[in-house]
């Protein structure tokens, strides 16, 4: 016959796990280095230091506050890996390592820390990029959400990789690497409660093996821009993309993909898929003659399988005000370049980007 | 997807377009009343495909919009209340009261405001919560108003006591009696909300059809819904009737929706409402009965709401009424944007000022 056991109470972060003393050292050993040791992070130097890297450094930085931290699809340990790994890949690098700074609130469950560092740990190894240096900091509870994760991460560009928004050339195509809008609903319906019908999850995802099959199999230089639409969707990054190029974009909204759940969900919250967040596509604007070369092999990976061209870079930008204001007084519409899509009906609609944080309407 | 993809088909819309165009025998000026539709024209690019003949002139059907600066201003008392909790509707969040707050300033100030979904939202937020006194500013109109009408039976069913509305709920046919009086607006056709439609039916715009020569078609908010209404509407004119017709019949019947009128009749009464830009219109609004009183956020924390004073130089009420265009407006696009609006045709996605914003002019 068994005996029941008191359950032990939930343990949870205290404030002694980030005062630098034993219970620091303690959560260091048996829990970051248990999951996510390697030969530099384990070192528990000040510093890393990686070997000499010949070439080019592209460097980068991201913080990630993301409410509620679990979410299907994910959670704020996958993003905190995919994200800053895809913001070097926009730049044609190779994510050589990354750092991970914790900042976590009094109270959080070390079972929700193990998750979540399990999951940096599982996107860290199959990404191939190791974390290398850390820190982690405990303040009060109120003072932070649960756990706020910022990491930083390093890359090589290659000699003649030059990618970047001012190099978008008139004639370009846009390609999105699959469909829009993933993340952001699934973020917005779990933040409301809303359990909706299907099955929204969120898009999280490492791009840059795709990125480097793209580089390798392309004529070089070929790849003007590319640019992972994260907050502010897919709208507010081609108008970022308009305005560093001063050209105009058009595109086709049959052309975009957004999965059935998620147009759903947006027709019945009123939001715009187009100003949806995504954290696993990526637009690349690229020569109009490898076109299509380049959209086969986006769709030869797993990450573009869906990828699709939405539009055209057309010249004719340079326009000075999408709303004639400019005349008297600083307009704050996009002062150059500019976006136009094509209904689906035939019509067309200028699209600027996205202005506060996405509201649902009321009726 | 089903119910949408049907109603935005390029070949439908090439062939309605061709048949409004054909029945188009003179230009003519229709209101649209309500925000949804103006955006839906916006947002589907209608605007720039229609035949340069009609014009359109959007309406006071916006609720935000039209929810008046003193109620923005009654709200944030109530916010700064020790104690309570304010459930509110995602785009009343960001509308300027008086001095130019808003609840999102408040919130950041302390003050404890969510953004819900629904009123059923905010009566679960005050189940969780029974120690704070839950308020959710009531606004809309008659598609808004039995569902915060029910969640106050709920509220009462399940003896819920911290749960409170303030109700600015309106109606929407007596705005638009007054505004029709104006004969500087001259329209000749109205295409009638499909929402507040299959509330009240088609047959509540009879009066206005009747006294202001004015063809009525009620529209759902697809692009093929609104094209359909607007061949209706231009027989109509072109033959010189004016009727109520319904465009939108898998939505909207003749009587609408008794049970749901007959629901609110028993929580809410009509008072005299202030409308933003408009002012106030006699029985225009929805008060919560005595019966209902402890219901009545306003009543049991005796907030005075108090005069409103509109932001200088803002045009939202002549935009309301449809007298003005957003471009004409000086703080249009300049001081005034979605990311700091001045007037609330700025705030809401369904504004006026948003849509021209947002989506651009240039089409048309």
């Amino acid at each position: 016959m068994t005996q029941n056991i008191p359950r032990k109470t939930v343990e949870t972060i205290l404030l002694d796990h980030g005062s630098g003393g034993l219970a620091s050292q303690e959560l260091i050993s048996t829990l970051f280095l248990k999951h996510l040791g390697n030969t530099i992070l384990s070192a528990l130097e000040d510093s890393a230091v990686m070997d000499n890297q010949l070439g080019r450094l592209a460097f980068t930085t991201d913080s990630y506050v993301v409410d509620p931290i679990f979410f299907p699809g994910g959670d704020i340990g996958t993003l905190a890996v995919h994200g800053t790994i895809n913001d070097l890949a926009m730049r044609g690098a190779r994510p050589l390592c990354l750092s991970l700074g914790l900042i976590l609130e009094e109270g959080l469950p070390l079972a929700d820390l193990e998750r979540i560092i399990i999951s940096i740990r599982d996107a860290s190894l199959s990404s191939g990029v190791p974390i290398v240096t850390g820190d982690t900091k405990v303040v009060p509870r109120g003072k932070a959400d649960k756990i706020f994760i910022n990491t930083s991460g390093i890359g090589l560009v290659a000699e003649g990789v030059e990618i970047s928004a001012t190099r978008a050339q008139a004639g370009d195509k846009i390609i999105l690497s699959g469909s829009m809008g993933d993340h952001g609903i699934t973020i917005m319906t779990r933040r409301a409660g809303i359990a909706l019908a299907g099955d929204l999850r969120s898009d999280s995802m490492a791009l840059h093996t795709m990125v480097q099959r793209l580089l390798a199999g392309l004529q070089p230089g070929s790849i003007h821009t590319l640019r992972d639409p994260t907050r502010g969707g897919v709208a507010t990054s081609l108008c970022e993309i308009a305005g560093s190029s001063g050209l105009m974009i058009e595109i086709e909204e049959k052309c975009i993909p957004v999965r059935p759940e998620v147009r759903a969900a947006c027709e019945i919250l009123g939001l715009d898929p187009l100003y949806l967040a995504n954290e696993g596509k990526c637009l690349a604007l690229v020569a109009p003659d490898i076109a299509d070369q380049a959209l086969a092999l986006m769709r030869s990976c797993p990450e573009g399988a869906e990828a699709a061209i939405i539009g055209t870079v057309t010249s004719g930008g340079r326009s000075s005000s999408v709303h004639g204001a400019s005349d008297t007084g600083p307009s704050l519409a996009v002062a150059t370049g500019r976006v136009v899509l094509k209904t689906t009906i035939g019509g067309t609609r200028v699209i600027t980007p996205l202005h506060g944080a996405p509201l649902p309407r009321i009726c | 997807m089903k119910y949408v993809d049907e109603f935005r088909d390029p070949e439908l819309t090439a062939h309605l377009l061709h048949e409004l165009t054909a029945a188009t025998t003179r230009p003519f000026r229709v209101m649209e009343v309500c925000g949804t539709h103006t955006m839906a024209i916006f947002r589907s690019g209608l605007r720039g495909l229609l035949p340069p003949e009609i014009e359109l002139i959007s309406g006071p059907g916006c609720p935000v919009c039209v929810t008046s600066a003193s109620h923005i201003d009654a709200f944030l008392q109530m916010a700064e209340l020790p104690g309570t909790h304010l459930a509110v509707f995602g785009d009343l969040f960001r509308v300027p009261g008086s001095n130019g707050t808003t609840l999102a300033h408040a919130r950041a100030r302390g003050a404890k405001i969510d953004v819900v979904y629904s009123a059923m939202d905010g009566l679960e937020l005050a189940r969780r919560n029974p120690d704070e006194q839950v308020i959710f500013p009531g606004i809309g109109f008659e598609t808004t108003t039995p569902g915060i009408g029910a969640t106050i039976l709920a509220a009462g069913q399940q003896n819920i006591d911290n749960f409170m509305v303030f109700s600015t709920h309106k109606t929407m046919i007596p705005p638009l009696m007054a505004l029709l009086g104006d004969p500087a607006l001259a329209i000749e056709g109205l295409l009638c909300p499909g929402h507040v439609s299959s509330i009240i039916g088609a047959a509540a715009y009879q009066p206005l059809a009747e006294q202001n020569h004015l063809a009525c078609v009620v529209s759902g908010f697809e692009p093929t819904d609104i094209l359909q209404a607007l061949i209706l509407m231009a027989r109509q004119i072109g033959e010189g009737r004016s009727e109520v017709e319904n465009a939108y019949t898998r939505a909207v019947t003749w009587e609408g929706n008794g049970r749901a009128r007959a629901m609110v009749a028993t929580i809410f009464e009509p008072v005299d409402m202030e409308w933003r830009g408009l002012g106030t219109i006699a029985g225009s609004g929805l008060a919560i009965k005595k019966e209902y009183g402890g219901f009545d956020a306003q009543s049991r924390l005796s907030i005075t709401v108090p005069e409103s004073k509109e932001p200088p130089g803002c045009l939202c009420g002549q935009i309301l009424k449809g007298i003005t265009a957003p471009p004409s407006c000086p703080l249009f696009g300049r001081r005034c944007t979605p990311s700091s609006p001045i007037g609330p045709c700025m705030v809401s996605s369904e504004g006026t000022c948003s849509a021209w914003f947002t989506y651009g002019n240039e089409t048309r």
